[in-house]
């Protein structure tokens, strides 16, 4: 069985004037092309690129940059959270797990608020869906981490700490 | 030996190659063929990400290409069988990750069809505008990137420069430059910020000039125009069986874009042209999508001329349930048609959702394309049909 | 004008091989030649270190970046100390692959541009050798390299490699025509091969450079040497045996460590001799150029000959980066038809009329 094998591009050249009209528009079309890269290459001031880990003190990420979760603390370190568990359902991915503690009058407070950023698409919909506006997300950027472990966060230290 | 035979010659010992599943026409047994077998992909500089291709080759030329799908298949319509309707806006982000508005969109609209949902005017401004800025944003990586695929390295920065701008623009906007998760049924989460006309008419006018950039390096470059052209040509029969869409279709010749023939949001108010081509090569879908960024800028330009104050939101709702019954949206992303279907059972997550997604119908020609070119032909073709490898696998 | 001597063509003389024939008149064979080759070893093992530098930072200018800028002053030392890391790397050896052949390969580059070198007029003493065949000796020691390449795709086990290698071949033998043929105008109009020689025939003002001397002739020489010097060298656009985005690494897709870096290593210093060639063919080598300005002739003429050298080769590195930095890669076949169906008629064409020009007289 022969199997032929086509071949599309093979198109007529073109001959005489035709073939040497292409050649010089095409040498001058190359000539465009050089003209456009030597301009970038003559001024330095149209870098872009900004030099990364130098730089770190004058990055400034953008107002709603969505990084990793944070509770909103005020003055005196108090947060607004009422452990109602809303963010926990609204997140698409079981990253929050919001365990509840009872005070000295028997009222429902927060525990502990746990974050595992391992899971986290950063999607918003916790800090959405808080109907104290108790939560929000971070400015930081740089989370990577050696060890899967130091992704779990808890977002009330102190509490945890003092009970 | 008939080209129905697709049994694996049984006269090879174990250690010889096997024909690769997926070939429909059986291998030579002449002494003196030279086919052999080249695995392309998952891991190669030009399958943008993790595709697969097999080709059978003769010398440097082509006979035949089999595409193996599946290797960042996630799940994500049965995920979104899972999720609350809510939850499932953020998984259409992860289709096409250069399209993450558009799709937000789409999804939304199937929403806001479902719960009769309607959109404030500046609402529907921003969405617009969204789109389309991400259309650029989207040609503008495709542009580097197929660049860099013939092997012009340069384009991919120069491509980058503009589009970082654009991201800019959506990070300041929402927070995340690639996923963006912004649009809600009714509107989008936020108001866009003070700055957003600004930035958008500084892009509009960076743009201008930088397309013209563009066309002086490659469009007229005569080695680029000999790779381009006449190579894959796409005829209109095939485009239309095949379900091609976005600029594989209209560089065939049909002209059909969704914002135009099925127009959603407030694209009729605006002004802009569908461009087409007639011949189909790689060439017509190149220069159909550069003329598209431009026709993106026109409709910005409008959309700024007029962007209108009010709220960005219809009343949210604190529960989204879809009434039983089956709901569909598309949309044009930056690849061509995007499908959305939604099958409600009444409850807080939905039955059935499934995504028609344009890289994988434009992918599903590749073999027509690529056959009797030469291996370079492929990357040229792969790079011009413009697909997204999630958006493939889903 | 003052023209510079022409007598003592073999062996080489300049200061410090006569200082050491002066001290040590027994033993002066074996220590000149001792520090030729030290000295020869140095050059070949420096400059691939400062060309990747320069490539890189090049293209990153050409790309609207800085390029390295971490390892020393603006990077300098980045390239040393990508060397020192493929130093260390393991040699991997893919399995089935060809042992002798496999590690044979990468050597055979990297040595014929070492004996290009020898012959390289760097300034008007300061040559290893000037053999009367120069330009024939060059154009038979690079036909190594493309063996080189050749086994190395042959013996990897790859079919990527294997792609890449014949592409190369094909691209080599065919481009190796073309280049000849330009040498061959030169050494018509020249009437000598010897490469100081043709150094030598270019005196006078910038006019007199063989670029042009020969009238319009000279120009597209000099483009149609540098087109198919880039063919050669297996640069952008036309590196379709490494093609990355087709072939991976094309012949070089398994080579790792040392093995890796004896191929790259070799492109760089191939780089440096082709652009040298240039130089010495069409831009008057380590002349100075005079422009027939009373006042600034002398003063140009006082910088040392080898510093022009490396000026004009460096230009014409540059000229190389440029191309490859804007320009997208050429198909396989269209790499053929460039090569038969229009540089080697242009070529020929060329050949012609220099000979007519040469026989008319019609030289500046």
């Amino acid at each position: 069985m022969k199997q032929t094998v086509m071949h599309p591009q093979q198109n007529t050249s073109p001959t005489g004037v035709a073939y040497i009209a292409k050649a010089i528009s095409g040498f001058f079309s190359l000539l465009t092309g050089m003209g456009v890269t030597i301009a970038y290459f003559l001024n330095p001031k149209k870098i872009v690129t900004q030099q990364y880990p130098e730089n770190r003190d004058s990055l400034e990420m953008m107002t709603r940059f969505r990084g990793h979760l944070s509770l909103i603390l005020d003055e005196k370190g108090s947060h607004r959270c009422t452990a109602c568990g809303i963010c926990e359902k609204a997140c698409p991915n079981g990253t929050i797990t919001v365990l509840t503690t009872k005070d000295i009058t028997g009222r429902k407070i927060l525990g502990r608020y746990i974050y595992r950023l391992s899971q986290c698409t950063l999607c918003n919909l916790c800090v959405e869906s808080c109907p104290y506006a108790a939560i929000k997300m971070g400015r930081d950027f740089e989370l990577a981490t050696y060890d899967r472990e130091q992704l779990t966060f808890i977002l009330n230290p102190e509490e945890v700490k003092q009970s | 030996m008939t080209m129905m035979n697709l049994q694996p010659q049984n006269d090879f010992s174990p250690e010889d190659n096997i024909i690769p599943e997926g070939f429909r026409s059986v291998s030579c047994d002449q002494e003196t063929s030279e086919e052999y077998y080249l695995n392309m992909g998952p891991q190669h500089p030009s399958t943008h990400g993790v595709l697969r291709l097999v080709l059978k080759l003769n010398g440097e030329n082509v006979l035949e290409v089999v595409p193996h799908l599946g290797y960042v298949h996630r799940g994500l319509e049965k995920v979104a069988e899972n999720q609350t309707y809510l939850q499932n806006i953020h998984l259409t982000d992860r289709l096409d990750y250069l399209s993450s508005h558009i799709n937000n969109l789409g999804y939304c609209m199937a929403m806001e069809q479902a719960l009769e949902i309607g959109v404030p005017e500046r609402g529907e401004y921003i969405r617009v505008m969204l789109s389309e800025l991400q259309r650029i944003q989207s040609h503008l990586l495709w542009w580097g990137v197929s660049g860099m695929d013939l092997g012009a390295v340069t384009t991919f920065l120069y491509g980058f420069k503009e589009r970082e701008l654009i991201t800019d623009i959506f990070e300041e906007l929402c927070g995340a430059r690639l996923t963006m998760n912004f649009f809600r049924p009714g509107g989008s989460f936020a108001d866009v910020p003070d700055t957003f006309i600004g930035r958008v008419k500084n892009v509009i006018e960076v743009m201008k000039p930088a397309l013209d950039e563009y066309n002086r390096l490659l469009s007229g470059n005569i080695i680029f125009l000999e790779r381009t052209r006449n190579i894959g040509i796409l005829s209109r029969e095939n485009a239309l069986s095949y379900g091609c869409s976005g600029a594989v279709l209209r560089a065939s010749g049909v002209s059909y874009d969704v914002r135009k023939n099925d127009c959603y949001s407030i694209y009729d108010r605006f002004e802009f042209d569908v461009p087409t081509r007639t011949t189909g090569d790689c060439f017509d879908r190149y220069s159909l999508k550069m003329e598209e960024m431009a026709q993106s800028l026109r409709i910005l330009e409008q959309a700024v001329q007029s962007f209108p104050e009010g709220p960005h939101r219809s009343k949210e709702k604190a529960a989204y349930k879809l009434p039983k019954g089956s709901y569909y949206s598309q949309v044009e992303t930056a690849r061509g048609l995007l499908g959305t279907y939604i099958v409600a059972e009444g409850g807080a997550k939905p039955y059935r959702v499934k995504f028609r997604s344009p890289s994988f119908s434009n992918l599903s020609i590749l073999n027509e394309l690529s056959v009797g070119h030469k291996i370079a032909d492929i990357v040229t073709i792969l790079a011009t049909l413009d697909f997204v490898v999630p958006d493939l696998d889903r | 004008m003052n023209t510079l001597p022409t007598d003592s063509l073999y062996p080489v003389h300049n200061a410090i091989g006569n200082m050491v024939r002066a001290f040590f008149p027994e033993s002066a064979l074996v220590i000149n030649s001792l520090l030729t080759i030290i000295s020869l070893l140095l050059l070949v093992a420096l400059l691939p270190v400062f060309l990747i530098w320069l490539e890189r930072k090049v293209a990153a200018h050409f790309q609207a970046r800085l390029g390295p800028m971490r390892v020393g002053y603006h990077g300098l030392l980045q390239s040393t100390a990508d060397g020192l890391k493929l130093m260390f790397k393991e040699i991997l050896k893919p399995e089935g692959a060809d042992t002798f052949v496999f590690f044979l390969a990468p050597i055979l580059p990297a040595s014929a541009t070492f004996l290009v070198m020898t012959i390289l007029p760097f300034d008007h003493p300061l040559q290893v050798a000037d053999p009367a065949g120069g330009v024939i000796y060059v154009i038979g020691i690079s036909g190594l390299s493309i063996l080189g390449i050749l086994l190395a795709g042959w013996a990897s086990n790859n079919k990527y490699s294997l792609l890449g290698a014949m592409r190369s071949g094909a691209q080599m033998v065919s481009f190796e025509i073309s280049l000849a043929l330009i040498m061959l105008v030169i050494v018509m109009v020249t009437g000598t091969a010897s490469l100081r020689e043709i150094v030598l025939s270019q005196q006078g003002t910038v006019i007199d450079w063989w670029i042009f001397k020969l009238p319009v002739l000279g120009i597209i020489g000099f483009l149609m040497y540098m087109i198919s010097s880039t063919a050669e060298l297996n640069r952008a656009p036309f590196d379709i045996s490494e093609a990355e985005s087709e072939l991976t690494g094309g012949f070089a897709t398994e080579y790792s460590g040392i093995s890796f870096a004896m191929f790259f290593f070799a492109e760089f210093v191939n780089m440096f001799v082709s652009a040298g060639l240039a130089a010495t063919f069409f831009l008057g080598g380590f002349l100075a150029p005079q422009f027939g300005i009373a006042v600034l002739d002398p003063l140009l003429n006082l910088i040392p000959g080898f510093i022009w050298f490396f000026a004009k080769t460096f230009f014409v590195i540059f000229l190389y980066m440029w191309f490859r930095w804007t320009f997208p890669r050429l198909r396989v076949d269209q790499l053929m038809y460039l090569e038969w169906k229009m540089l080697l008629p242009a070529n020929l064409l060329l050949l012609m009329l220099a000979g007519i020009f040469m026989a008319m007289g019609w030289i500046l």
